[in-house]
């Protein structure tokens, strides 16, 4: 039982820290958001140079190979930076995917997502599927050699700037079955392939995709055909225990800026810190920092455990960290008074970004669900 | 970083479960379970401690030079974890936990001679003399006066919310020697022997309804108490400082295992409760949520021990940080006897007096319904005593934030 980091793990975080600190103030990034892109490629290929996007990946594969501990400090630290550029959805997410692929396939995409060159994004939401990960009406049929893609995907983190997808499709079986899943890659520029992009209200951008008649070739399925539903449920996880990461890091900086500003911030003739209804809600705030700091470390350290542990982390992480979420972000604009509710300030933003993560990848009463039939 | 216990911890863990499985027998489980404030007579808990001494497991945490059982940090935590897991009954805090310290930091020679076997040998039952009916998170403001008559104190005044008094031989108390400005610097620490003239001890009888001899606390009459001036620990007037010492050496407490304890044993009874149409209440979904979010927010604290403990052993420091323990702690243990009173529904009316009391007929109700609801009144003590948890959030605002 160890709960420190290595000099390795630190050396990291320092460097995260200073690449925040030299390109991702406030400012910046307001800049990088408000830009047509929404996203800084300079940022993109300095972490490329810098060894991140090849974190999780096996030396084999070209990668670092590091685990869960290392890619929970660089999401925590962008968290700290509202970071924008789409690291978790291509390194840990679709990456995720494709560390587990066949060879050919590992060869073919992990070289591109390690120099920087592919940004990929994880297309599964369906509007009628809400956070149902199995719910998928998007079907691919088996046509010769090629996959033909029919359906739609919504909110697809990151789209507009990926140029390679990750799509769950239905292969088999009933809308609802967790058999008949498959995971197929398609390319942006796919005939058939449609999107609508538009920019969240976190300051991210996202997609809306139609797929007509897409055809891809079959080689493009990872693991089995039908088979890929325990797949996505452990890359989901692994995706939860990154957005919880990134969510310690933005309520890391709320908690710090509300106990300052109530430090400096007088009224009645004294700082409204002195007032004890103020500090017992900065204390009750931090409290939820801590247990949440405690059930990310947690899950970062359970992904490895066989099902019903994994889940009751993932899910019990999920639901603490949404909850503080909600909490320290209503709070601190709360604390914050007529400030907190200008766009100006930074407080709003880490609020926003806060409650998108909420509900990303299922909310609270959705976990809870899943918590209670873990066994 | 990394989760697991080495295999020499396990071992040890082994040996604990072991211990527990041939000392905790069924008899004192079955006692345990009467309990409706979780004490259970002196006699099951000194025979406990007995067997805890006989292994050299009555002082995790005392040096080993005073008879301390040695542990590693991590032994400590497995300790701690597989007691509280099993609910065996929790050492009785007062002499080994709580005086014991203070004497070995702060004591005379004779006074560590006199006093520290006998608590490690649980021979001698102590209680706490801190709190008045006028100073209660206040402590500072304490009244009880020792003058000193040079080879004895004359005391008089009033102690209260002193847990189990009724059984205690000796009592350690905050006095008041001198009326200074500032009123910590008037204060001393006394031992005194229960059994000196002019002491009184009267039951307060609290929500959970215990009656004599099992009431958890007491009001204690001093009225012209002589004790010998070789009784006072330290510097007279310094006694402040000591109290202090005795706060810090207290933090630290592993919830979560016993919280734990808790969601199992509310599962059992919600799987035991009929909600018609051959259902229990474990299939009901809504109830079945508040369990889920209980055990979500010990899974919680389990990871804030966890960090807190692995700190300890690293050799860093832990600070008012820990106060998150004993406000978490409570608040998930008073919403776990909550959502027990919801599960009995109506076997929570019931009211019977004396738990432990042979009754030849049978229970109303389910035999666990009747303490069920006392345990959770008198469970309501839990965030107003040790620094109730408002004063555990001021302490966590000047000394963790800076406010």
């Amino acid at each position: 039982m160890d709960f420190s980091f290595s000099e390795e793990q630190t050396l990291l975080r320092n460097t995260i820290q200073s690449f925040i600190q030299d390109n991702y103030d406030f400012d910046k990034r307001q800049a990088i958001v408000k830009s047509e892109e929404g996203m800084k490629q300079e940022n993109w290929k300095q972490f490329a140079e810098l060894g991140l996007l090849g974190l999780p990946f096996s030396e084999e594969d070209g990668g670092l190979n590091f685990g869960s501990v290392e890619t929970m400090i660089v999401a925590e630290e962008f968290g700290k930076g509202l970071v924008v550029e789409p690291y978790i959805q291509t390194v840990v997410t679709c990456g995720g995917f494709l560390r587990r692929a066949s060879a050919n396939i590992k060869e073919k995409y992990i070289p591109g997502i390690i120099s920087g060159e592919d940004i990929w994004a994880f297309a599964y939401a369906e509007p009628q599927g809400r956070y149902n990960l199995n719910d998928l009406t998007t079907t691919a049929t088996l046509d010769g050699d090629n996959y033909i893609i029919n359906g739609y995907k919504s909110v697809v983190s990151g789209g507009p700037w990926a140029n390679k997808f990750i799509v769950s499709v239905r292969t088999a079986g009933g809308q609802r079955d967790s058999d008949g899943i498959s995971v197929l890659i398609v390319d942006k520029n796919s005939e058939g392939l449609s999107i609508r992009d538009y920019p969240t209200v976190d300051g991210s951008r996202a997609s809306e995709i139609t797929f007509e008649n897409v055809s891809i070739s079959k080689d493009e399925l990872i693991g089995e055909e039908g088979k890929g539903a325990e797949l996505i449920e452990l890359i989901v996880d692994e995706t939860i225990a990154a957005i919880c990461s990134e969510a310690i890091g933005a309520m890391k900086v709320l908690n710090d800026a509300t106990v300052e500003y109530c430090k400096t911030r007088k009224q009645f003739g004294q700082p409204i810190g002195k007032f004890q209804v103020l500090q017992h809600r900065m204390v009750d705030m931090f409290m939820q920092y801590e247990q949440s700091v405690s059930m990310t470390y947690m899950v970062n350290l359970k992904l490895d455990e066989e099902y019903a542990e994994r889940r009751k982390a993932a899910s019990g992480a999920k639901v603490q960290i949404a909850k503080a979420a909600k909490f320290i972000g209503q709070s601190a604009v709360q604390l914050h008074g007529g400030m907190g509710m200008t766009d100006e300030l930074n407080v709003g933003h880490y609020f926003k970004r806060l409650s998108m993560i909420e509900n990303s990848y299922g909310n609270i009463d959705h976990h809870l669900k899943k918590y209670s039939t873990a066994g | 970083m990394q989760l697991g216990f080495k295999e020499e911890d396990i071992k040890f863990r082994d040996e604990v479960r072991s211990f527990i499985k041939e000392t905790f027998t069924d008899d004192m489980r079955k006692t345990l379970s009467l309990s409706k404030n979780g004490h259970a007579g002196k006699d099951l808990h000194v025979k406990w401690q007995k067997s805890l001494y006989e292994r050299g497991w009555m002082a995790p945490n005392w040096p080993e030079q005073y008879g301390g059982a040695g542990f590693t940090s991590t032994q400590k935590y497995i300790f701690e974890s597989e007691m509280a897991r099993e609910g065996a009954p929790r050492t009785i805090p007062f002499g080994l936990s709580m005086v014991a310290p203070v004497i070995m930091e702060f004591g005379s020679q004779e006074q560590k001679d006199k006093f520290l076997p006998d608590i490690l040998e649980s021979n001698v039952w102590w209680c706490q003399g801190y709190s008045e009916p006028g100073s209660g998170s206040d402590l500072a403001s304490l009244q009880c006066k020792a003058e000193n008559k040079g080879d004895h104190y004359l005391v008089n005044g009033t102690k209260i919310w002193t847990t189990m008094a009724q059984y205690a031989d000796w009592i350690f108390c905050l006095v008041r020697t001198s009326k200074t400005e500032k009123p910590q610097e008037g204060i001393s620490f006394l031992l005194i022997d229960m059994k000196s003239p002019g002491i009184e001890v009267r039951p307060l009888i609290t929500l959970d309804n215990s009656p004599e001899p099992h009431q958890e606390v007491n009001q204690v009459f001093f009225e012209d108490v002589k004790v010998p001036i070789e009784n006072l620990i330290g510097e007279e007037n310094k006694g402040w400082t000591y109290a202090k010492y005795l706060l810090e050496f207290e933090r630290g407490t592993a919830y979560s295992p016993g919280l734990y304890r808790g969601i199992k044993n509310l599962k059992d009874i919600a799987r035991d409760t009929s909600i018609g149409d051959g259902l229990t209440l474990l299939d009901d979904n809504d109830f079945l949520n508040k369990i889920n979010e209980c055990e979500i927010q010990i899974q919680a604290m389990e990871f804030v021990e966890l960090r807190i403990f692995s700190a300890l052993s690293a050799g860093q420091r832990v600070g008012p940080e820990s106060s998150i323990l004993k406000t978490r702690g409570t608040e998930i243990g008073q919403y776990l006897q909550e959502l027990a009173v919801e599960a009995i529904g109506y076997w929570s009316h019931p009211f019977v007096e004396d738990t432990f009391a042979n009754v030849n007929e049978p229970s109303i109700g389910p035999d666990y319904a009747a303490t069920i609801t006392p345990e959770y009144y008198n469970g309501r003590k839990t965030t107003i005593y040790a620094g109730s948890n408002e004063i555990q959030r001021n302490i966590i605002s000047k000394a963790v934030l800076g406010l």
